[in-house]
């Protein structure tokens, strides 16, 4: 494959990952923890850092992921305290996690060059350049197999709790009725969200994962009221964004994971307007 | 273009230069003396922004669009790229222009988002966020790779310089803020109706649309001119944390208003004077820092909201369950056997009702020091006081009973229930009006009688 192909790859698989779990964020009207989550991680790669002292993928990966899911068990919890509503507890959270990296890595300037080159946030252009290798042979690039997994396991958690996860997006008193903790599925909602935001950052970078995040399921949900179609929908929305934004980066020169955000604004303003004109038939 | 990405700040200028040799006391007094120029304008710019933000962050709060500061600091981005485009260089005001001009487009995407689709205001912002920071990183890209050499550092209008503070940036917020003041002053009543209930506003004919533009515009202004000295995030968290802590210590907007500028100041003189003595601590970072320790310390100890009060009212709540119920208890087998003023041992207290140990210890030692029960050994009788008591828990139970079969027309098996824990909760007034209003029932609904306390003295 050439790399071209495998950029768009990667973004279709980013893409689809992130969609497909965003589905349940726009649901729950939760679509800010990816842009969160995408701040708050800085003080985990920090402190994985100076604990390591080298920029080792894996234990950056373990600080961001226990970072991720700090801002949004925290979060949780400050709203649930009943004092302050959802998003401001989760504005606290992650600009005060964020300042304390910032401090971190001017307090440690001199040791490390951090403040540069965040290591996490990838860029999808080098995607095909890193490549996973299997007894000496190259198995394609490690941002694939990275993301072809996430997506699987996305895809896997949803299909295997499907019902729990609709039903406790749409009616959580009814979850309750029937013995599905709210509290529970939403927990292990925002455990998945967060690994699946931190490993596709790793890959491709902060941007292009929070707008996949929101963008692709805000558009299927204007198109459809059911859970299964715009799940499906989704998917095809990334898509859609990642060959887009590819095709429209390497004409225009410019960054990729930006270009895929711009197409899905496109795309979503398409979405809305055909949603407004379709209501219009239908009662015409 | 990772910098952009992770939106961190440039490497810090910093307030205090080539004085590592001051020390601690010297250096607060350099600092609040305001002898020195650049520490006068931190000064001024960070109580100027801390103030102006916490009190539009105050409407942005309780319209429930904390995150509106976020997503219109990154809508800023593609406004500085072309800026940039257009002019060719790195000037302050058309940078600024160009950055409120995204901004405020943003803000506009972001109403229409949520007001002619189904899409709910968190996805809008997400969108408008993104797609508006994707644009902004295309056109960076773009310049970069087209680029001159004089774009370097463009990103830094958005990413923030934390201590330098600059003339520019601190006339723009006097500005800011000066307008902000006046329009907040003229338009106050509106405001605060528009905020707390905007279907209400609707209904006594406000231009609630205008109104909430003319608000967003204004948390577009503090957005831009912050930016530049604090950065995207930390503008953010100025605009989010100062308005929550101040909803912990009052339920009044204009008190509201007051205290979040106050706590917004507050953060920007500490979070200055903390990175003025420590040379390598840039200053945005730090004034988050404070104001969240402001919010921390509300959440905790507001007297009224506040989560510990609420705990400490919890426990003395559930201590004074068991206590009635120990009291109600020992009265009720006392009634049995015709004899109030028997001693039982713990072990048979134990058994009258499903206490905990934990509970029944403190119940009971509370009790006797109240002087409601007297102890013998490990045995407890009640004193006169604590069947009057016992007698009073037990009234209140019948009452109420009586009150949901006559008023709400319960049968009586399904009252005992809410009787349990009105028990604890009535006053001796609603209970003087509730056995006037039942003309002083003898017998509750499952014909067990009712004891007054004049049958007490009897006793």
């Amino acid at each position: 494959m050439t790399p071209d192909l495998w950029i768009i790859l990667t973004g279709i698989l980013a893409a689809s990952a992130c969609g497909l779990i965003g589905c349940f964020l726009v649901l729950r009207q939760n679509a800010m923890l990816g842009d969160a989550i995408s701040h708050a991680v800085l003080p985990g790669l920090v402190i994985a850092f100076l604990v390591t002292s080298s920029r080792n993928v894996l234990p950056m990966v373990i600080g961001a992921g226990v970072m991720g899911i700090a801002t949004a068990y925290l979060s949780e919890l400050l709203s649930r305290t009943g004092r302050l509503y959802k998003d401001a507890a989760l504005g606290i959270v992650f600009t005060l996690l964020f300042a304390i990296g910032v401090i971190l890595v001017s307090i440690f300037t001199g040791q490390i060059d951090l403040d540069q080159e965040c290591v996490l946030y990838g860029e999808i252009a080098y995607t095909p350049w890193d490549t996973f290798t299997l007894n000496g042979q190259s198995i394609g690039p490690r941002a694939v197999w990275i993301l072809g997994g996430a997506f699987l396991i996305n895809l896997i958690f949803i299909g295997l709790f499907y019902k729990q996860l609709k039903i406790s997006s749409f009616d959580p008193r009814m979850a309750k009725a029937i013995g599905v903790s709210e509290r529970v599925w939403h927990y292990a909602l925002m455990t998945v969200v967060s690994l699946t935001v931190v490993a596709a950052f790793e890959s491709v970078g902060a941007i292009l994962v929070v707008a996949m995040l929101i963008i692709p399921g805000a558009t299927a949900y204007l198109l459809t009221s059911r859970l299964i179609v715009m799940l499906a929908l989704s998917v095809l929305v990334g898509i859609i964004c990642a060959v887009g934004g590819f095709f429209a980066a390497s004409y225009f020169d410019a960054s990729i994971a930006g270009f895929m955000a711009v197409v899905g604004g496109i795309v979503f303003v398409l979405a809305a307007f055909g949603a407004k004109l379709a209501r219009r038939f239908a009662r015409a | 273009m990772a910098e952009n990405l992770c939106c961190l700040p440039k490497p810090q200028r910093n307030l205090s230069r080539n004085h590592n040799r001051m020390d601690f006391w010297e250096l607060t007094v350099r600092f609040f003396s305001l002898a020195d120029a650049n520490v006068r304008q931190v000064i001024a710019g960070s109580i100027l922004l801390g103030g102006a933000a916490g009190a539009l962050g105050c409407f942005a709060y309780l319209q429930r669009r904390s995150l509106l500061g976020d997503a219109l600091a990154h809508a800023a981005l593609p406004g500085v790229g072309l800026a940039f485009l257009i002019v060719g260089q790195k000037e302050f005001v058309p940078l600024l222009l160009g950055a409120t001009a995204t901004a405020w487009l943003g803000a506009l995407s972001i109403n229409a988002i949520d007001r002619y689709t189904k899409i709910k205001l968190d996805a809008a912002l997400g969108i408008v966020l993104t797609v508006f920071f994707g644009l902004g990183i295309v056109i960076l890209t773009h310049i970069q790779k087209s680029g001159s050499g004089s774009q370097a550092g463009l990103g830094s209008f958005i990413f923030g310089q934390a201590a330098a503070m600059s003339r520019q940036d601190v006339v723009a917020l006097a500005v800011v803020t000066v307008c902000m003041l006046s329009v907040v002053t003229i338009g106050y009543r509106h405001f605060k109706l528009v905020s707390f209930d905007t279907g209400f506003a609707f209904a006594v004919g406000l231009p609630v649309g205008r109104l909430q533009f003319i608000l967003t515009t204004m948390i577009v202004l503090a957005v831009t001119v912050g930016l530049q000295a604090v950065g995207v995030v930390l503008m953010a968290a100025m605009l989010i944390t100062p308005a929550a802590a101040a909803r912990q210590w009052t339920d009044r907007l204009p008190r509201m208003l007051m205290l979040a500028s106050i706590f917004g100041m507050l953060a920007g003189l500490f979070g200055s004077y903390i990175s003025f003595l420590k040379p390598s601590l840039p200053t945005g970072p730090w004034i988050v820092i404070v104001v969240s320790g402001i919010f921390a310390v509300s959440i905790l100890f507001s007297p009224r909201r506040g989560v510990l009060i609420r705990i400490l009212r919890h426990y003395q709540h559930r201590g004074k369950i068991t206590r009635d119920h120990l009291v109600k208890s020992l009265y009720r087998v006392g009634m049995e056997r015709e004899n109030w003023y028997a001693y039982y041992p713990v072990s048979e207290i134990a058994h009258m009702w499903s206490f905990t140990p934990t509970e029944l210890r403190s119940g009971l030692s509370q009790l006797t020091a109240q002087g409601f029960l007297e102890r013998e050994v490990d045995m407890y009788r009640l004193t006169q006081n604590g069947v009057s008591a016992g007698a009073r828990v037990t009234r209140l139970h019948r009452l109420w009973e009586v009150y949901l079969t006559r008023y709400l027309e319960l049968p009586g098996d399904h009252v005992h229930r809410d009787a349990e824990d009105m028990e604890h909760i009535i006053t001796p007034e609603m209970e003087e009006q509730l056995s006037q209003m039942l003309d002083h029932p003898v017998f509750d609904p499952h014909l067990q009688p009712i004891p007054y306390p004049t049958e007490q003295k009897g006793v």
